[in-house]
């Protein structure tokens, strides 16, 4: 199934009854990049969109008249779904990575599997901060170049992982994310990845 | 003049589904699967009756979520008050919290061979 646009059913479908393990992949990077268009490449469902909100004590206390300020974060996202068997369903989340949606990290996506940044080389100082703050949740991650029509590869993956200061051990790929085969290609070299990091930490007790 | 903090989006329509509350029950993760063990009953607040009619058959919190049109929170809020009520079950991911941070291999296994089945 390599079609450019699949044709996704209008009706919500639902799981298999004997659905019972739901599994998370977060996808990263800046606006415009491709997030909501790769979810929707892979997914079993039209993409779906939802919020989460979190209202805090604002650390500064208006002097004037001593009461506290409050602030309400609010982060939108979009997912989509794919049912990797009759038992475990694997939900794909396109997430901003701008500043505030990092608030919402612990509470949302604790315990994801792992996460795919995904670059566009013409704005690659977008990814930076998406970048650290993975690594600052020791969150595992690949880096996924979506290489846009016109996109004539002026700069190689190696280039890239220069530029964004990635180590050896982050893998990466060159993807089209209006592809289906392309998207899946990224979600398995993200799972490849997973994979072998868990089997070192099994082989060192 | 004194300047009240402003909230934005609608958050007194939050209040009223769940009742004033805004602490969540934190078990119900994103991706927990809820299953309906009941039908809905004469009397009970709609988004109750929504939720239950949706989770006929298993749907994760997220789904949820986006089916209502309302946020996370305040999806968890209503679904502690239904768990509680026996209304329904929640198969929570077992992907979640393994010591070192990373899931089984055997786990991770499967995922691949799914994945590539696509």
């Amino acid at each position: 199934m390599g079609s450019v646009t699949s044709e996704l059913p209008l009706q919500r479908t639902p799981l298999a009854d004997a659905a019972e393990t739901g599994l998370k992949i977060v996808v990263v990077g800046g606006f415009g990049v491709g997030k909501t268009t790769l979810v929707r490449s892979v997914s079993e469902i039209r993409p779906l969109n939802t919020e989460e909100v979190m209202t805090q004590a604002g650390r500064g206390v208006d002097e004037t008249t001593g009461v506290e300020q409050k602030t309400t974060t609010t982060v939108a996202f979009d997912f989509g779904r794919i049912s990797l068997n009759q038992h475990m369903v694997l939900y794909l989340f396109g997430a901003p990575g701008q500043e505030r949606f990092w608030f919402l990290w612990d509470r949302l996506f604790s315990g994801t599997l792992g996460a795919v940044v995904l670059v566009d080389t013409r704005r690659m100082e977008d990814s930076w901060y998406a970048i650290d703050r993975l690594e600052h949740h020791r969150t595992p991650f690949v880096v996924a170049v979506n290489r846009f029509d016109g996109d004539d590869r002026r700069f190689s993956l190696e280039e890239i992982r220069q530029s964004l200061a990635l180590g050896e051990h982050v893998p990466m790929i060159d993807c089209d994310a209006r592809l289906r085969s392309s998207c899946k290609e990224v979600l398995i070299c993200l799972v490849d990845h997973l994979y072998a990091l868990a089997l070192s930490q099994e082989g060192t007790p | 003049m004194i300047r009240k903090p402003v909230d934005v989006g609608d958050p007194d329509r939050l209040y009223m589904v769940t009742g004033g509350r805004s602490e969540a029950d934190d078990s119900f993760d994103l991706v927990t699967l809820v299953v309906s063990e009941s039908e809905p009953t004469q009397g009970m607040q709609s988004e109750h009756v929504r939720i239950l009619e949706l989770c006929r058959h298993p749907t994760a919190v997220v789904e949820i979520s986006a089916e209502l049109a309302l946020p996370v929170t305040v999806v968890r809020i209503l679904l502690g008050d239904l768990h509680d009520m026996g209304k329904v079950s929640a198969r929570h991911p077992r992907a979640a919290a393994s010591v070192a941070g990373l899931p089984e291999t055997a786990l991770l296994q499967e995922v691949l061979h799914g994945l590539r089945n696509l």
